[in-house]
């Protein structure tokens, strides 16, 4: 039996604008080279199931990242970190983007990285990495599952959140992997729709798979929404669509 | 679900916490995932204070019915502490 092992720590990188910020990272032992991850937390926070996604991918041999958005709310227990920045309006578009471009910064410093790095992101998480992947030209492939508000009303805008992602497909600079339910009510099929033509009119390169049976975060397999036969279909594209653009 | 309906207000008064009491600055009401409810949504709400640190609060997780029926609850509550503060306001 080969042996096998990793190693998986807190560590404290330089988010937006230079500010520190806690993240997770988990990697094989060894040398590697590895291929790198960033995965970018879901609204319910910097949680134990990020946690274990982050430890996943370095089970799959990645180096991945998990950096904790709701840093500057303070320390506590994640569903009480959530809570206190939902309470303060969300976390901004533009802090986001620089805090995961400080996370693919601190993975692309590593001696052990391929010299690839894709973006993965559920939720909330799953609009800033397309959010991410249309503003930044760092990263090699993207992961949107089950964004909600890529498709935004102008009353849903805010000082935080100024424009709709789906503003920015022009500018996607890497291909993109969504994975969406077709009982999910955001986004809704039809927004999902309206997310696949803008990447079809601009001629980007992606992949989109709806589920049937499936609504939203059906991933979550301490949650209502599991959906076990989804997901783990879900699992292997996820994994096919990274070996593809990461590995090789 | 990945909602956008979240409504936040000024509270004044007190929750208890892990912590014990604490003065509140603010309630807010959303409905989305729910973190222990066994439910795809719910609505919750949590009474916090945004002085302090992310410990400061009290939340609940609820069914739509269940908060339907709190509000209810809480508007005829309301409506008869009106009528108190109007007898207390005219002396009788």
């Amino acid at each position: 039996m080969a042996y096998e092992g990793m190693i998986a720590e807190t560590i404290s990188i330089n988010g937006n604008k230079g500010e520190p910020i806690s993240a997770y990272v988990a990697r094989p032992l060894g040398g590697g080279p590895f291929p790198g991850v960033v995965l970018i937390h879901h609204a319910p926070g910097w949680d134990e199931w990020y946690r274990e996604t982050t430890r996943k991918f370095a089970h799959h041999g990645y180096a991945a990242i998990s950096h904790n958005l709701y840093h500057r709310a303070g320390e506590g227990k994640s569903d009480d970190v959530a809570a206190k920045v939902r309470a303060e309006g969300g976390v901004p578009d533009a802090q986001v983007i620089g805090d995961t471009e400080g996370a693919v910064a601190w993975l692309r410093a590593q001696p052990y990285l391929n010299g690839k790095v894709g973006v993965m992101g559920t939720c909330s998480g799953g609009r800033q990495t397309f959010l991410f992947a249309c503003q930044s030209k760092s990263i090699d492939a993207a992961i949107e599952l089950w964004g909600g508000r890529v498709v935004m009303s102008k009353e849903e805008l805010t000082p935080k959140q100024p424009t709709a992602p789906i503003e920015f497909t022009k500018n996607l600079s890497c291909p993109l992997l969504g994975l969406f339910g077709n009982e999910d009510a955001a986004p809704t099929p039809e927004q999902v729709n309206q997310h696949e033509a803008e990447l079809k009119k601009h001629g980007k390169q992606y992949e989109f798979h709806r589920y049937d049976g499936a609504g939203h975060g059906f991933f979550y397999y301490d949650r209502p929404m599991y959906r076990i036969e989804q997901a783990l279909d879900g699992w292997k594209k996820v994994f096919a669509f990274f070996e593809k653009h990461l590995k090789k | 679900m990945c909602t956008s309906i979240v409504e936040i207000v000024k509270a004044e008064g007190s929750g208890k916490g892990d912590g014990g009491w604490f003065d509140l600055t603010t309630a807010v009401v959303s409905y989305d995932h729910p973190h222990h409810a066994l439910l795809q949504e719910a609505i919750a709400i949590d009474f916090v204070n945004s002085a302090l640190g992310p410990g400061a609060r009290v939340a609940v997780e609820i069914t739509l019915q269940s908060a339907k029926e709190l509000s209810a609850a809480l508007s005829r509550a309301i409506a008869a502490a009106d009528v108190v503060e109007s007898a207390r306001l005219r002396g009788t």
